[in-house]
């Protein structure tokens, strides 16, 4: 059990930050790089973890009688991989990253994010109720305290709030699903729970209840509310590991429930989670087209990144439910593959924009424009991770676009009529939304560092340090990789689905750079040669026209249609750019719009765009919870002799149902 | 015959890259003709491309190296695009890298680029024609992959090889399914290749162009590849048409006379398809912007009616 030692070193690391709190040098310089070492070691130990038999361990700490036990199987490894290698780019990230005046003191950060990463960790562990959810509420606590780094600004204290909120309630939701998987035992370990028959009524019920939990982690629609307010009040590199590692720990949370501890699910509970993922990728997307804030543009893009995911596991369960093992196997592998991506493409993301915002102090993106000029590093390795979470061919987010499209391509033989046929539907709307997500991801990245400057202070815009440079090439980097090696990658994620006894992937005598995941429909894809054909035609044109003409070069003013006056406020703002898809999808919208008259001396344009939902089923349950409140708030009378009343009426109604 | 596979292969690439400005030549052709004007020559593509290389590049100010960059990039996917493509023959090397649903991921990444490379001056034109690319590029996407989707229920393979293989063992027959999808497919073609109705190619005016406004900033030899990229693009539309749509003649094996057979084939089916084009071109009218995404979203709604006939019927 390496892997509890390096959790625990990461929780050493966070405390040794209190010795001097007030230290970036000491903080930056030694304690973050030394929690990257371990991210590092963990993925090594969980990879190598993966070839070798399932390891238990129990521990005899916490409560008299209730030790924590601990597991480490496939399904564990595979995402603690992905924390480790992920937490690596971030942390080395972060050591360039957190300065004096963000708020709270460096030491106290680094424990709250050492934490975090530990606590994470030990979610993935745990092998019994009490571990999973005493790692799961530490995770929630650490997290809004870094959501509130910097809580002297109300609207984050605000955000905070809404976020731990939300985290309650799902944790709830997971506590009460735990105690119908129990099944009686009064057990509480995943080993009881797997043990435990339920019928099909109570697994349902427990199904649904995980359902809502890990869906309010990870920002499910209608359960997303939170997600776009507090990852983008997070400093950067915290918002990397929310959105990048802790939501797809609601999505281990899922899989784990629905696959193992429920043993083979039901068909048809697949529905609720492709439905709900559908719905929460096209909604995030849509709503990521029209931000103009960049963090809140990414917030919406994971809600989007999210939904596939959901989208996928209940595809998964579908095929599960109806004993098609093999199609079941691919998405699950095609689901994990999304997840590992996503850790990548939106880290690198996150940090990325927190590199702009240090270098400019701006989110705003009608403020940003042309800063690959200026940050040529942040700009280049930012646009890997654009072109990955676009879907685009060769990098990784493609892979598992195409894995999660092919396995759509079996649900015709789903036996239940008039599914089969509405399922393929489906993978029309995921490519509808694969699609969207190219057209934000141009947004994205063309308005904040293509174009000119859209305000003169970034012309002293600075490219980003060393140690944050290595950050976002470390990722940049496992986006590449994980794009060109898919079959390395899909080995490792079929040791899971066996372990989950849905087999894994028929074997198949393709060489080891050709991805063939099922042999008889031929169905390839060869990312390498890909990349190779292009890079050689790219060379060769660029060789031809050195060779075979001239490489003369003026530089000259952009055309202006003869007018002059060319400025950079004549680009389009984000605004501008997220016009069309405002137009085409008005009725998902909340809009407020101020036009200016043609005769306004001071012509004022503005535009609010509101989450209907949260109009919807939010707003009324504030006064809602004000009118229960008022009703108990009779109990409370203030005299101590009442509270002494209440008391001995309860001992009494205790006594009455012990006897 | 590995040897002989590649070199087919290689031949294949050229030809393709050699043919796409006669082919957009042929189209113009056709186009004068049916409008009673006087033809240009069928070469007069190539002739522009040959007179942009030898000419000085003009580069804004403002420009990135992402922007001299994104004309090779865009070039280097449309070739590769046509050596995925089984347009020859099918058992060659490089058509297994990538099926049906990687070559629209490749069709996107040019997009992509031509896209960003667009934004990268910073002027009006440039951002609108991002925009609007985009928007046609996000619309358009579904509905191919929806038409893939048909194409490969039918023939239970995704891989653009195994499809003519399995297609064109069959008789001939009027396919329900695959004449719906037909459809789609070429609403789809219009709309990505920047024609009528969607946009038209022979145009400057500023508030209407969607393809010219993103190579505005373009010249010369920057110019000509983006050019050339776009003729390629038209003709690997039109190659993968013929894969799915009528794959008849495509060469199976590989005996020298079914790949000479191929090649005219290829040559006839081509001449058929560009006049069809033109046709298609001169009896309709450019739609304004905003009704692009109606004719695209008709264009996705005839793929799914597709999907569903296929489904449903099992044909």
């Amino acid at each position: 059990m390496l892997c509890l030692l390096l959790l625990t070193a990461w929780c050493m690391a966070g405390l040794a930050g209190l010795a001097r709190p007030l230290s970036i040098a000491f903080v930056g310089r030694t304690l973050f790089p030394l929690g990257a070492v371990f991210g590092a070691a963990l993925a090594l130990v969980a990879a190598i973890s993966l070839t070798h038999p399932t390891e238990q361990l129990v521990l005899p700490i916490g409560l008299p009688d209730l030790p924590v036990h601990l597991r480490l199987d496939g399904l564990s490894g595979v995402f603690l991989i992905l924390l480790g290698a992920t937490a690596t780019g971030i942390s080395i990230f972060a050591a360039g990253y957190f300065r004096q005046g963000e708020g709270t003191a460096p030491g106290l950060i680094c424990l709250q994010y050492h934490l975090f990463l530990a606590s994470m960790g030990f979610v993935l562990l745990a092998d019994d109720a009490y571990a999973f959810m005493l790692a799961w509420e530490t995770m929630a606590l650490s997290s809004y305290f870094l959501v509130t780094t910097q809580h002297r600004i109300p609207e984050i204290r605000k955000a905070g709030f809404l976020y731990l909120v939300m985290a309650h309630l799902g944790a709830i939701a997971i506590l009460l699903s735990f105690g119908i998987l129990q099944g009686g035992s009064w057990h509480f370990t995943f080993d009881a729970m797997r043990a435990a028959h339920l019928g099909p009524n109570g697994a349902t019920i427990a199904f649904c209840l995980a359902l809502i939990g890990f869906g309010a982690k990870a920002g499910l629609v209608p359960l997303h509310v939170w997600l776009p307010e507090a990852h983008p009040a997070a400093p950067s590199p915290v918002s990397a590991l929310m959105s990048g590692i802790m939501l797809e720990t609601a999505l281990y949370g899922m899989i784990r429930v629905s696959f193992d501890l429920l043993g083979l699910p039901l068909w048809w509970w697949g529905l609720l989670p492709l439905l709900l993922g559908l719905f929460s990728a096209l909604y995030g997307v849509v709503f990521a087209a029209a931000q103009t804030d960049m963090k809140r543009l990414l917030a919406y893009s994971s809600i989007e990144n999210i939904g596939v995911m959901f989208t996928g596991l209940g595809l998964a369960i579908v095929f599960a439910g109806v004993g098609m093992h093999a199609a079941a196997a691919l998405t699950l592998i095609a689901v994990m593959y999304h997840a590992i991506n996503h850790a990548f493409m939106k880290s690198l993301l996150f940090l990325g924009t927190g590199a702009v915002l240090h270098a400019t102090g701006e989110r705003n993106l009608g403020h940003l424009g042309g800063l690959i000029h200026r940050m040529p590093w942040v700009a280049w390795l930012t646009l890997i991770g654009v072109l990955a979470i676009a879907g685009l061919p060769p990098l990784n987010g493609f892979v598992s676009e195409w894995l999660l499209l092919q396995s759509f391509l079996f649900a015709y033989k789903v036996p239940h009529p008039f599914i089969n046929m509405l399922l393929p539907l489906g993978a029309a709307l995921l490519a509808l939304a694969a699609a969207l997500a190219g057209y934000v991801m141009v947004k994205f990245f063309g308005v904040i560092f293509l174009g000119q400057p859209r305000e003169s202070a970034l012309q002293q815009a600075r490219d980003a340090g060393f140690a944050e440079r290595f950050g976002l090439a470390w990722l940049a980097i496992g986006c590449m990789l994980l794009g060109f090696f898919p079959t390395t990658v899909i080995a490792l994620f079929s040791i899971v689905t066996q372990q989950l006894g849905l087999g894994g992937l028929p074997t198949s005598n393709a060489p080891w750079w050709l991805l063939l995941p099922i042999p008889e429909r031929e169905s390839s894809y060869a990312p390498l040669v890909f990349f190779a054909v292009i890079a050689i035609v790219v060379v060769l044109a660029i060789l031809n026209v050195r060779f075979f003409y001239h490489q003369r070069i003026r530089k000259g003013a952009a055309w202006d249609c003869g007018f002059g006056g060319l400025n950079s406020r004549m680009q389009d703002t984000a605004e501008g750019f997220g016009q069309p898809i405002r137009h085409l999808f008005q009725p998902l919208f909340a809009m407020v719009r101020e036009l200016p008259g043609p005769f306004d001396r001071r012509p004022r344009y503005r535009l609010e765009i509101g989450d209907r939902i949260w109009q919807a089923l939010y707003q009324p349950l504030g006064p809602l919870v004000r009118r229960v409140a008022d009703k108990v708030a009779w109990l409370q009378q203030g005299r101590i002799a009442t509270y002494l009343l209440y008391s001995f009426v309860t001992l009494l109604v205790l006594l009455a149902l012990m006897l | 015959m590995r040897v002989f596979d590649w070199i087919v292969q290689l031949m294949g690439i050229v030809m393709a890259v050699a043919a796409a400005p006669v082919f957009l030549g042929w189209v113009n052709q056709c186009r004068a003709w049916l409008q009673n004007k006087s033809a240009p020559n069928i070469l007069q593509p190539y002739r522009s491309i040959l007179k942009l290389f030898h000419k000085d590049a003009v580069i804004a100010q403002s420009a990135s190296r992402l922007f001299r960059l994104a004309p090779y990039v865009v070039f280097g996917a449309m070739v590769t695009a046509a050596a995925v493509i089984p347009s020859i023959a099918t058992r060659l090397p490089i058509t297994r890298a990538a099926d049906a649903i990687a070559l629209v991921g490749l069709l996107a990444t040019a997009r992509v680029f031509l896209s960003l490379a667009a934004m990268d001056i910073g002027t009006a034109f440039g951002t609108m024609g991002a925009r609007r690319e985009m928007m046609i590029g996000f619309l358009a996407e579904p509905a191919l992959l929806v038409v893939i989707f048909v194409v490969s229920l039918t023939c239970a393979t995704t891989a653009l090889p195994i499809i003519v293989e399995r297609l064109s063992a069959q008789s001939f027959a009027l396919n329900p399914s695959l004449a719906f999808t037909a459809v789609a497919f070429t609403m789809v073609l219009l709309a990505e290749n920047a024609r009528i109705p969607v946009d038209n190619p022979a145009t400057h005016l500023e508030l209407t162009m969607i393809h010219e406004a993103l190579l505005l900033e373009y010249s010369a030899r920057h110019l000509a590849l983006m050019d050339w990229a776009a003729a390629l693009k038209l003709f690997n539309y039109a190659c993968i048409g013929f894969a799915m749509f009528i794959p008849w003649g495509i060469a199976t094996s590989d005996a020298p006379m079914g790949l000479i057979l191929s090649v005219v084939l290829l040559g006839v089916k081509l001449a058929g398809a560009g006049a069809a084009l033109a046709l298609v071109e001169t009896l309709s009218a450019k739609l304004r912007v905003f009704r692009a995404p109606e004719f695209l979203a008709t264009a996705f709604l005839f793929a799914v009616l597709g999907l569903l006939v296929r489904l449903l019927l099992g044909a």
